[in-house]
């Protein structure tokens, strides 16, 4: 096994779930590897995931530090296309090529805020305030202009008055649980960017 | 996709025609640069620039933004013309045969049935001739005057060279060049793919211009087929699961459409959807429809969904009209809605008339946004000069902003452009407090749920009842919730022909949609999906790439709905003996016992070719159609229509009717309509853009993109700029009715002033990236100038085609209030 190709050795190494190091695997890469920064890399996590922006839907290696052991912050410091992906190869455009900037991107969200009527600023609030008050403003809506019936005494059972719009970039999983909520609600203004 | 990005290299004909694959999905464009060099394959692309796609084309073709229809219905009259359809196909698979009924009519751009007032169609007229057994009359020596392809070839003649030329500006020979190009491929053996994207949709007439393609393939005999199809590169990573998983108004998951008002009986709503054959022995699938709808009310409401109460059919809203994006803002400028929420979206700058959505939004009681970043939707209220000029103290609108991880801090599936259902991988820890989507639904579900369960209120029984088995109701995993999306037994299933044979264990998971059944004992809660994770387990997170035919059928890396088939279609790329017609490329075969090859059958593996059934299997006509009937808003056959802002401001094609400018059935309001601008004071067309080194307006927030394209811009062809006296790199205005915009111009020969019936017209091609927060230098919202004017049918707004006027600003000093 000592001159195999990087390839190989990634695709050893990393699992699709979760990578391991090479003193896991118990022997020394091989001269091919002999690169300053295969070492680097091979000292890293390695995480298959997608690219997030266009629905060619690019393989990716993120590398990071951190071993996923409990108490240890995995951080990302290094993203490439991945190799084994039948569909890029390999290969990312300019656009996936600098995720590793939007992860990390000073414009990031970190903790909630609130806007009061008329304000022009935000103010930090907590998680529980946050769901608290979004739970409240929206009960409070339902209740007041829920439609049981329409004007022909037909069972609708619909709330009109407030909407949302869907993320097209999160999960299935995302997605799902979101309709799946907002629907029992029994809101007809739901939709996602398909229709932009 | 009715393909797959892979499959793109099969092609032997490219066309590329509403959408810029080079620039704005280059890793997918590479598999048209194999497929030219590893199969002879040739590109033609037709774009009002010429793109990077463009550059490395055999032929490029200019044409007018808008006019689509009008070049490919021009296309359609070439082929039917010219005999250039393959026969066997369009005999066999399409309703080419089939009778429409004697008082369908179509006279100056308007279909039988219209209703100015409501601009709309009374469709009764748009159907096939019914016989007493509940069959369509059809003709398949094609003789009969009124059978679809004799209808389809008379609409069409009006689509002559000259016309096109007239309308699209398209230079005569070099449509009959790509014409000639595109009949080569009706012969069996050779394929053309058509890749599109929002160039296509973002249009008055966006879902008629796709439809066009369609059926220029469908004459070609190239849907089905290794190297053809119909192949929608779509915007964003997970739009495709989105719509599969129906977050559209009047939807739900697997494409079921929720009941209107008058559907008040439930026996009734399942009839009108579980369609009935019109045609002997098909299968026209949707006759299934009872076990995807109970299974998907199973997953959801549990115990509380059940036989007694159709299967809680009266917790789901009904709907009196579309409540889609487009109506929704309308409402809400209009005082009608007071809370919204906006999860990884951002509606300032992508629904369109940014003005009309600043008072939308101001509007509302309270506004809620999950972002990883800092959208100008979140910031609205927040007055940032030239580029946001409002006042925060006239704003009332209760903001809650919600910090929400981004995909590299999560586990899930995304569906990609080749309906694909890969997994992916956290790979790292949010930063601060951001939580995932998921948990954010959850946990605020959760308090909702506990304030009806002690306060009572509206309705609260689909509320309090949703079925909630996760083992951490505020934390569901990802993996409960593809198990669940995908489907499993809620009894023990056993087989209906011999019940001692048990089919799926209490509790297994479901290996196909074959499995679901309606009398509650199955759960499946988007029937599309299931066997995505299956008795097996999580086949989306499959890895295997190997590629045994060598065709690019990776049947084994992750999971591709439905039933994990690659090609849709796949059973007309064979003939009615089954024997493919292009043996190199085969996808399946009938071998005399059962279907076999590349990809999984989309066909009844054990059903006998020669038994007849049509390869359309979801149809009820088990063929493909021409003719749409009453499935699209304004009309069976594409017509061209003017955009809502056309430089003519009349329609060549139907010269003498006033109402069929524009489409006669768009989504459109009154205001609105008043807003539009004309060709005398805005004389120039304008078409929005994506730049190859961003991404919509997420990354003017990551630095390196920021760096590669910092400045806002507008392209403007050399012609234009002499007239207007502008140089590269000076600053111009470009505005419409609705708002103007400033930016650099930069002038290039890639737009060409075209000769529309005579007048020359300017396009200006507006890049979209570029708004008031993020890295990048502050600009314009692109959408500031664009109409509140949406297709008929997806009411997908019409960001491509509209009238603005450009000047040079004299002070060449940036615009006040630039942060730069
Ligand atoms: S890397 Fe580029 S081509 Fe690939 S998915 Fe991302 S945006 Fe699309």
């Amino acid at each position: 096994m000592s001159d195999m190709t990087r390839r190989q050795f990634l695709a050893i190494t990393g699992s699709g779930l979760a990578g391991s190091s090479l003193a896991l695997l118990g022997f020394s890469p091989g001269p091919a590897l002999a690169e300053v920064r295969e070492f680097k890399l091979s000292r890293a996590t390695e995480t298959r995931n997608t690219c997030p922006y266009c629905s060619v839907s690019c393989g990716l290696l993120m590398y990071s530090h951190g071993d996923r052991s409990k108490n240890a912050t995995a951080s990302i410091f290094h993203i490439e296309g991945d190799p084994d992906h039948p569909v890029n190869r390999g290969t990312l455009c300019p656009k996936g090529a600098a995720l590793i900037d939007f992860i990390h991107s000073p414009s990031r969200l970190t903790h909630p805020e609130y806007r009061a009527p008329g304000s022009d600023r935000w103010q930090r609030i907590s998680w529980d305030e946050a769901l608290e008050r979004v739970a409240r403003l929206m009960k409070q809506d339902r209740d007041a202009n829920f439609i049981a019936r329409n004007a022909a005494g037909q069972t609708v059972n619909r709330w009109l008055t407030t909407g949302m719009l869907a993320a097209s970039a999160s999960s299935n999983e995302a997605g799902y649980i979101t309709h799946k909520v907002i629907r029992s609600l029994g809101v007809l203004a739901f939709d996602n960017q398909a229709r932009v | 996709m009715t393909n797959h990005w892979v499959d793109i290299k099969n092609a032997d004909l490219v066309l590329i025609m509403g959408g810029n694959a080079a620039e704005a999905h280059p890793c997918g464009f590479k598999w048209v640069t194999e497929a030219k060099a590893h199969n002879k394959a040739r590109l033609i692309v037709v774009d009002p620039r010429f793109n990077r796609s463009a550059s490395v084309a055999d032929v490029y073709a200019p044409i007018r933004a808008g006019t689509d229809i009008a070049f490919l219905g021009g296309v359609i009259n070439y082929l039917l013309a010219n005999d250039k359809i393959q026969r066997d196909y369009v005999i066999h698979y399409t309703d080419a045969s089939f009778i429409v009924r004697e008082d369908f009519a179509f006279n100056e751009g308007l279909y039988s049935g219209y209703d100015p007032d409501n601009r709309s169609y009374d469709k009764t007229s748009w159907e096939y001739e019914i016989g007493g057994d509940g069959f369509a009359h059809v003709d398949p020596t094609l003789a009969h005057p009124r059978c679809v392809l004799n209808l389809m070839k008379q609409h069409y003649s009006r689509y002559t060279p000259e016309m096109v030329e007239r309308v699209c500006g398209t230079p005569k020979e070099k449509f009959q060049q790509i014409c000639e190009m595109i009949g080569s491929t009706a012969t069996p053996t050779r394929a053309m793919t058509i890749m599109y994207a929002l160039g296509w949709t973002q249009h008055s007439v966006g879902s008629q211009m796709i439809r066009c393609g369609a059926m220029v393939q469908l004459l070609l005999g190239n849907i089905g087929v290794s190297g053809g199809g119909m192949n929608a590169l779509r915007g964003h990573s997970n739009i495709q699961g989105l719509t599969d998983l129906g977050l559209l108004s009047n939807t739900l998951p697997g494409y079921i459409s929720l009941p209107f008002d008058r559907e008040q009986d439930y026996d009734k709503y399942v009839a009108m959807r579980a369609y009935r054959p019109l045609r002997p022995n098909q299968m026209s699938y949707w006759q299934n429809f009872s076990k995807f709808f109970v299974s998907l009310q199973k997953a959801w409401w549990g115990d509380a969904a059940t036989a007694e109460n159709h299967w809680a059919y009266d917790y789901l809203p009904k709907f009196d009209k579309l409540y889609d994006m487009l109506q929704v803002f309308d409402m809400m400028e209009h005082g009608e809605m007071n809370g919204y929420l906006a999860q990884g979206f951002n509606p300032l700058a992508a629904a369109p008339n940014k003005a009309k959505m600043t008072a939308a939004l101001s509007k509302l009681k309270f506004l809620v946004i999950m972002d990883p970043l800092v959208t100008e939707t979140s910031e609205f209220w927040r007055n940032y000069g030239v580029h946001n000029d409002v006042d925060s103290s006239k704003i009332q609108t209760e903001v809650i902003r919600l910090p929400v991880t981004c995909f590299a801090e999560e586990d899930g599936a995304l569906v990609n452009s080749g309906r694909w259902l890969q997994w992916h991988w956290k790979g790292g820890e949010p930063p601060g407090e951001a939580r995932t989507d998921i948990e954010i639904m959850a946990e605020l579900f959760n308090r909702l749920r506990k304030l009806y369960q002690t306060e009572g209120g509206a309705f609260p029984d689909p509320i309090v009842n949703l079925s909630w088995p996760y083992i951490r109701p505020n934390k569901p995993t990802p993996e409960e919730l593809a198990k669940e999306y995908s489907g499993r037994a809620l009894t023990e299933l056993v087989d209906p022909k011999n019940p001692t044979n048990v089919v799926r264990k209490r509790g297994e998971q479901l290996a196909g949609f074959g499995e679901l059944r309606d009398d509650g004992s199955t759960a499946s809660g988007c029937w599309i999906f299931c066997g995505a994770w299956g008795p097996a387990g999580n086949l989306m997170a499959r890895r295997d790439n190997s590629d045994p035919t060598g065709i690019g059928q990776t049947l084994n890396w992750a999971w591709s709905w439905p039933a994990n088939r690659r090609v849709l279609y796949n059973r007309a790329s064979c003939d009615a003996n089954g024997k493919p017609f292009n043996p190199e490329r085969m996808l399946i075969a009938w071998n005399g016992k059962q279907w076999i090859g590349a990809d999984t059958p989309d066909f009844k593996v054990d059903d006998d070719p020669t038994a007849g059934v049509g390869p359309f299997i979801m149809n009820q006509e088990g063929v493909a159609r021409f003719f749409a009937r009453g499935h699209m808003t304004e009309g069976p056959f594409p017509e061209h229509y003017e955009p809502f802002e056309s430089p003519l401001g009349y329609n060549p094609l139907s010269r003498n009717e006033p109402r069929a400018v524009s489409n006669p059935a768009a989504r459109i309001f009154k205001a609105d309509r008043e807003a539009l601008g004309n060709v005398a004071q805005f004389p120039h067309v304008a078409t929005t853009y994506r730049l190859t080194e961003h991404f919509h307006y997420w990354t003017k927030h990551v630095r390196l993109n920021a760096i590669t394209q910092p400045e806002q811009f507008v392209e403007i062809g050399a012609a234009l700029a002499d007239e207007l006296g502008i140089a590269a790199g000076d600053r111009v205005r470009v505005s419409s009715n609705r708002g103007h915009i400033e930016a650099v111009a930069v002038v290039t020969k890639r737009i060409r002033a075209l000769n529309i019936d005579g007048k020359t017209v300017h396009t200006v091609g507006i890049p979209i990236h570029w708004g008031f927060t993020g890295l990048a230098r502050p600009g314009y919202l692109a959408n500031t100038l664009t109409p509140f004017v949406g297709d008929g049918n997806s009411q997908t707004p019409e960001f491509k085609a509209f009238l603005v006027k450009v000047e040079k600003i004299a002070d060449a000093s940036p615009a006040s209030g630039q942060k730069t």
